[in-house]
This record gives structure tokens, sequence and C-alpha cells, in this order.
């Protein structure tokens, strides 16, 4: 087995990410790319651990945590976006700069 | 155990001893009858200091010190009437130094015997009434934790100076109640004529004090000791070194004893002194303090008995001027309490004739049956100006059914004080007019009878123009709290039956009598008084008070329109001469005070102007001088600096920084991904 592919596609899919992260407008394409940066460090531990392939399975476990938390993560993002849209009728991000002095 | 030693070393210097074939050194209340002497100043220390955070604002530590003392003194006061006791504690404090050849040593302590006790208990027992009264009395006045703590003071120096072995003892407990009693006259000092009524008792009290230290000097340096027992004894011995001062020595401390105990022409300070709160009035003004001198007069009375014999026509006739004449003021005053105080006044005199005479049972018991009727009368007094909210009786009237409690106790203080058979007052002044009869003085008996009758008839006056008739004042007028009606009840029933414990020729079993237990002590007196009643002075003295009460009546009552009544007595040259007091305080003004206040004022001003104030403005300048140099320079040029420099370097960086917060994510996120880059290329560099 070639570990090397795995990390390649992990770290595409993370740059893929944070070039989202960073360039996107819209908010829930926002949230969407950080969901991709997960993605993509899940892929890395599920490669490293069918490569070291232990018998307690941490790599597995921690990626079912990573996607729970995901999970719940998305909930509240979105469910902030949504009250943001409702208030003001956007979800452009570059609007959203209440949050300075 | 070294300092148990030094401790028995101190009492070494101590007496204790009982004297005398029938008395006994008594028992544990004897031997801490210290506890009443100390115990109200620890109450006035406690009051000053936490009193005005207690719920009664001190009034509580008061009452409870007065309260223990009554037990004590009540304890000694029971065991006395059985048997006579003597204990005189005397404890070197220091040295006062070589006097006249004389070595003399200052020495505390304090005295049990008859005397002692009877006062003792007069002044725990009204004292404890009072107290009880001023309670409710003071609910909601002004500085009641000072007055209580003021009270306290006095008790606590009545008590010294009852209790004193020794003539520098009481002068302590003289001046102490002296302070005290300015204190409270002095209560209600917002008011320009109560802080000069303060002023007078105490400058008036400060000229007899006079005679009082002079006095004391002249024994001390003659017998080489203070005390008391030193100086009876060598009385008793008719001394010959005691002898050549002794009348000089007796008129000083009597014109002493004239000051406390308003003898005329010194009484000018006591009416004035009604300004003070009126539980004041009653228990120092009337009951207590001003019965000092008496008390005075009869602890050093073998000195008079014995040797200073060339003094009695002098005192006996200032007492019985002051008993006849300054009894008549009590006629025109329309003050409810000046009425009764120059009913003191001329109560005063009966008790100074009667031990100037050489009566010195009759003269305490008097004193000791006054405490009880002038107290009831005073605190009667102060339950209607409670009530009316005013001190003349022309605002007063009709409140026989309003006030009833106030009312028979007050008839019930008023016919004692007349001299009513069978009440206290009947009794004890009877005694005098036999006691003045039977050492000579004749005419002073008739004087003292007419005395009586005058006593009964302004009492009567008092009594009819405050509680018959018509009401004449504001308000609505009602009963006292039971805290004030309380102590009237109390006190009316020894002046009711105080009478039987000294009557002439009648004992009660193992009880003995007044004369027997008041005259327990060291020295054996000879003094005089009556083994059986004199029913022909008895049946005088009341046929006079009977008089003075019908007459009072016929021309008080309610019928005889009050008013006009009075008009009918203002007798062209008597009345205005009554209502200036004799002209005395005016004379006192004009003759005395002045000459001295006037250049005295103005030098005192001068100094304080030229002197004074130049000190106090100098340093003020330097001062000020100083404040603005520090103000200047230091702080607005120095500290200011400073500060506005960290101010504007704070604001200034804040301003700076404060563009980086943009409030746009997407620019934290992109900051965030460099420095994990950076940290990644740091990671991989460095390894």
């Amino acid at each position: 087995m070639v570990l090397t592919q795995f990390l390649v596609l992990g770290a595409i899919l993370f740059a893929l990410g944070v070039y989202g992260l960073l360039s996107r407008r819209n908010a829930v394409t926002v949230l969407l790319s950080v969901e991709l940066m997960l993605a993509a460090v899940n892929i890395n531990l599920v490669a490293f651990e069918a490569f070291w392939n232990t018998a307690a399975a941490h790599g597995q476990i921690f990626a079912i945590f990573v996607i729970t938390i995901a999970a719940a993560e998305v909930g509240i993002g979105l469910a902030i976006i949504l009250l943001v849209f409702r208030n003001r009728a956007s979800s452009n991000i570059d609007e959203l700069d209440l949050m300075r002095w | 155990m070294l300092s148990f030693a030094a401790s028995a070393s101190f009492i070494l210097a101590a007496e204790s001893d009982g004297y005398g074939p029938d008395l006994s050194a008594g028992g544990f209340f004897a031997e801490t009858a210290w506890i009443m002497l100390v115990l109200p100043f620890a109450a006035f220390l406690m009051i000053v200091l936490v009193g005005k955070r207690m719920r009664g604002q001190g009034a509580e530590l008061a009452v409870g010190a007065m309260g223990v003392n009554l037990v004590w003194a009540s304890a000694l006061f029971v065991q006395n009437m059985v048997e006579g006791i003597y204990r005189e504690v005397n404890l070197v404090i220091g040295e006062i130094g070589t006097l006249g050849g004389v070595h003399l040593s200052f020495e505390l302590g304090f005295v049990v015997d008859g005397l002692s006790i009877m006062m003792y208990w007069v002044v725990a027992f009204v004292g404890f009434l009072v107290f009880l009264y001023a309670v409710g009395y003071m609910k909601g006045d002004v500085r009641v934790s000072w007055f209580f703590a003021s009270l306290s003071l006095f008790a606590g120096s009545m008590l010294v100076l009852v209790g004193a072995p020794n003539l520098i003892q009481l002068i302590i407990g003289w001046e102490g109640v002296g302070l005290a009693s300015y204190l409270l006259i002095g209560h209600y000092w917002e008011h320009k004529e109560n802080s000069d009524a303060a002023v007078k008792a105490f400058l008036t009290n400060k000229v007899a004090d006079v005679g009082l230290i002079l006095g004391t000097i002249l024994v001390g340096v003659t017998l080489g000791s203070f005390r008391f027992s030193a100086l009876n004894e060598a009385a008793a011995e008719h001394s010959e070194t005691l002898g050549g001062v002794a009348l000089a020595a007796g008129l000083l401390l009597f014109f002493g004893a004239m000051g406390k105990s308003a003898q005329f022409p010194l009484h000018v300070w006591l009416p004035d002194a009604m300004a003070g709160p009126t539980p004041v009035s009653a228990l120092m003004h009337a009951a207590t303090m001003v019965t000092a001198g008496i008390y005075l007069m009869a602890r050093t009375f073998p000195l008079y008995h014995e040797l200073a014999t060339d003094a009695r026509p002098l005192m006996v006739t200032i007492a019985v001027i002051t008993l006849f004449v300054l009894g008549f003021l009590a006629l025109v005053s329309d003050d409810l309490k000046r009425v009764l105080a120059y009913s003191t006044v001329s109560q005063l005199g009966y008790m100074m004739a009667a031990v100037a005479v050489g009566g010195y049972t009759a003269g305490l018991f008097h004193l000791f049956t006054h405490a009880f009727f002038k107290a009831l009368l005073f605190l009667g007094a102060g339950s209607v100006i409670h009530a009316v909210h005013s001190n003349n009786m022309s605002d007063m009237g009709g409140l026989r059914r309003k006030m009833p409690i106030t009312f028979w106790t007050f008839v019930i203080g008023s016919v004692s004080l007349a001299g009513v058979i069978p009440l206290a007052g009947f009794w004890s002044k009877d005694e005098i007019l036999a006691t003045l009869g039977h050492e000579g003085y004749t005419g002073f008996m008739w004087v003292a009878i007419a005395g009586a009758f005058v006593t009964a008839f302004y009492m009567t006056r008092a009594v009819s123009l405050t509680f018959f008739g018509t009401y004449k004042g504001h308000g609505h007028p009602h009963e006292s709290p039971g805290l004030m009606t309380g102590p009237l009840i109390v006190l009316a029933i020894p002046s009711v039956v105080a009478g039987v414990l000294n009557i002439p020729g009648v004992s009660w079993g193992s009880i003995r009598n007044f004369t027997d237990w008041v005259g327990a002590r060291i020295v054996p007196m000879g003094d005089y008084h009556p083994s059986a009643i004199a029913w022909d002075l008895a049946a005088y003295g009341l046929l006079a008070a009977l008089a003075g009460i019908v007459l009072g009546w016929l021309l008080y009552s309610p019928e005889a329109e009050t008013q006009a009544a009075r008009d009918r007595l203002e007798i062209p040259v008597l009345y205005p001469l009554l209502r200036r007091k004799y002209y005395l305080d005016d004379l006192y003004m004009k003759g005395v005070v002045n000459p001295i206040k006037g250049p005295l004022a103005r030098g005192v001003d001068w100094v304080n102007g030229y002197v004074i104030d130049g000190v106090v403005n100098g340093v003020g300048n330097i001062v000020a001088w100083l404040g603005a140099f520090v103000y200047g320079r230091l702080d607005q040029r120095g500290i200011d600096l400073i500060l506005n420099a960290a101010a504007g370097g704070t604001r200034g960086a804040g301003k700076r920084l404060g563009l980086v917060q943009t409030g746009k994510v997407q620019q934290y996120a992109g900051a965030f991904v460099l420095g994990a880059v950076l940290l990644v290329v740091i990671l991989v560099i460095s390894t």
C-alpha cells in the first residue's frame, strides 16, 4: 500500500478548502470549504491508520470524532447564517463586519 | 508568686478593721463595695465607645450598671439595719509631698458605714428609677447616648464622693458631680440660656469650691492626713493642734458645702439648673447631688460638734435664711420646675439647719425622705412637661383626669413635702423642729414652722394650677408611658412610709432605728435626737402645713378664677422683689460678673486678636504657600507630565492598532493561514 497517494489527495483537498475559505463571498460556501478541510484531515487520519494498522484503531475513532464535531459545527454555523440572512437579507461575508473597533 | 507578693505589699498600706464593740466589718458586700464606685465609670466609658451602636443608644448599659449598684446597696442597707457595719479601706496611690513640714500621701479607698450606706442606697435607688424613667423621657431626644454617658459619670462621681474615706477623694467626686451637672444642665446647648445656666452653675460652685479646697489643705497640713477618721478622732479627743484651726477649717468646709447644697447666697445656680432635662433635675438637683454639702457636714460632724462650735450660729442663720426667705420665691414662679427648685433650696436649708445645730440624725433623715418625695415630684413634673410640652403652669391646668397616675403620685409627694402626718416628710421635718427647739434655737424653730406653712402653700398652688381647673395649653395631653409612671409609683411608696424608720421611741424588733444605723461610725458623736414624739411641736408643724394647704386652696382653687386670684397676690413692693429674686442675680451680674467679665473679655479678645490669631494666620499662610508650591510645581508640572505622556502613548498605540481589526473574517483567516504556513516553514528549516 502506498501512503503518498492518499496524502497527496488530502493535501489537494485541504488546499482547495483553504482557497474556498479565503476567496468565497457567500457564507454558505465558506462553511462548505471548512467542511472540505475537515474531510482532508479525515482522509489523512484514515490513511495513517490503514498504513500503521494498529489494533486500537485510533485514527478511525478520531475521524469519527471529527465528523461528529463537524456536524455540530455546521448545525450551529448554518443556523447563524440563516438568522443573519433573515436580518439583513444577505449572506455576503464582506458585509458582516460589525465586529470591529 | 512574685507578682502576688508585690500586690500584697500594696494592700499592706490599706487598713480594713471593724471598729467599736457593736460594729462588724461586714461581709462580702462590704468587702466588694468598691464595685459600686467603679461600675458607673465603666458604663460611662462603654457608652462613649459603643453606646451609639447599641439598640437603646447605651441606655441599657447605664440602667444595668445602676441595677447592679442597687443590688449591692440594698444588701448593705438591709444588713446595716440589723447590725452596724464599719469598714474603711485606704490604698496609698502616691505622695503629695511635704507641706508645711507635714508629709502627706494621696490615698483612694472606700468607707462602708451607716452614713455612706444610706447615701449609697439613696443614690442607687433614686438613680436606678430615674435612669429607667429617663429611658422613656428621652426617647427620640437629641444626644441620648451622651445623656446616659453623663448620667453614668454623675452616678460614679457621686458614689466616689459618698464613699470617700478622705477629703482628697471627696474633692475628686465633688468636682466630678460638678462636671456632670455642667454637662447635663447644658444638654440642650443650642439655646443660649441653657448653656448660660450651665456656666452659672459651674462658676457658682467653683466660688464655693475655693473654700472646700482651702479647708482641705488646712486640715491636711494640721493633721498630716486627709482622712475623715483622723479628722473626726482628733475632734473627738479635742486635739490641741486641730483646735487652733478648727473654726477656720470648719467655716471653709461649710463655705464649700454652701455652694453644692445651694445655701443663701450661693443658691442662685440651682433654679437656673432646671434648664437641664427633668430626670437630671430629679436625680441631681433634688435628690442626690445637692445633698453632697449636707453629707460633708455630716461626715465631718465631730469637728463642728466638738471644736468649731463657734461656727454654729453663723451656719444655722444662713440655713434658716435659706429655708425661709428663699421658700417665698417658689410662690411667684410660673415655671413648675422652678417652684420645685426653690422648694429644694428651702428643704436643703432645713437639713443644713438641723446638722448645723447638732441634729445629725434629723438632718440626714430629712435628706433621706426628701430624696424620695422630691425625686417623685420632679419626675411627676417631668411627666406633665412631657405631656404638655411646656414648663409653665400657665400652659397646664385640669390635668387631673387626663393623667391620673401622675396626679395621684404628685399629690402624695406634695403632701409628704408639706409635712402632713403620717407621711414621710412629717416625721423628718418634725425631728428637725424638735432638734432646733432642744438646742435652744427657739426663734429659728418658729421660723422653720412658718417655713412649713410656706412650703404647704406653694405646693398647693402648684398642684392646683397644674392639675385642677381647665386646661390652658395646646394639644391633647395624655398619661405618660409605663416606663415613666412606674418609677412614680415606686417612689410614692417610700414617700408615704419612710417615716416609720425613725419614729422616736418606736422600734421594730431586730430592725434598728434610722438613728442607730446611720450613726454607725468610728467616732461617737453625742448628737441630739429626740427619744419621744414631741406632740405639741408636731401639732404646730401640722397646723402650719394644714393652714398652708387651706389658704393655698382658697386662693388658687379652680373656683377662684385662678388668674384673678394671682393678680390679687401681686402686692406692690413684695411681688416685684420676689419676681426679681431679691435682686441677687442683678447684684451678682452688675457687681461681680460684669466688672470681671468686661476687662477680662477685652483682654482675652486682644490676646485672641493679636497673639493667637497672629500665630494661626502665620501657620495658615505658610501652609497655603506650601500647598500652592506643591500644586503648581510638583503636581501640575512634574507628576502630571508623566501621567499625560503615558496616557497619550496608550491612546496613539490604540488608534494605530485598531486599524488591524477590520471585522472581515476572511482577512483574519488569511492571517491565520499565513501564520500556519510560516510555522511549518520554520519547522521544516529547523529540522
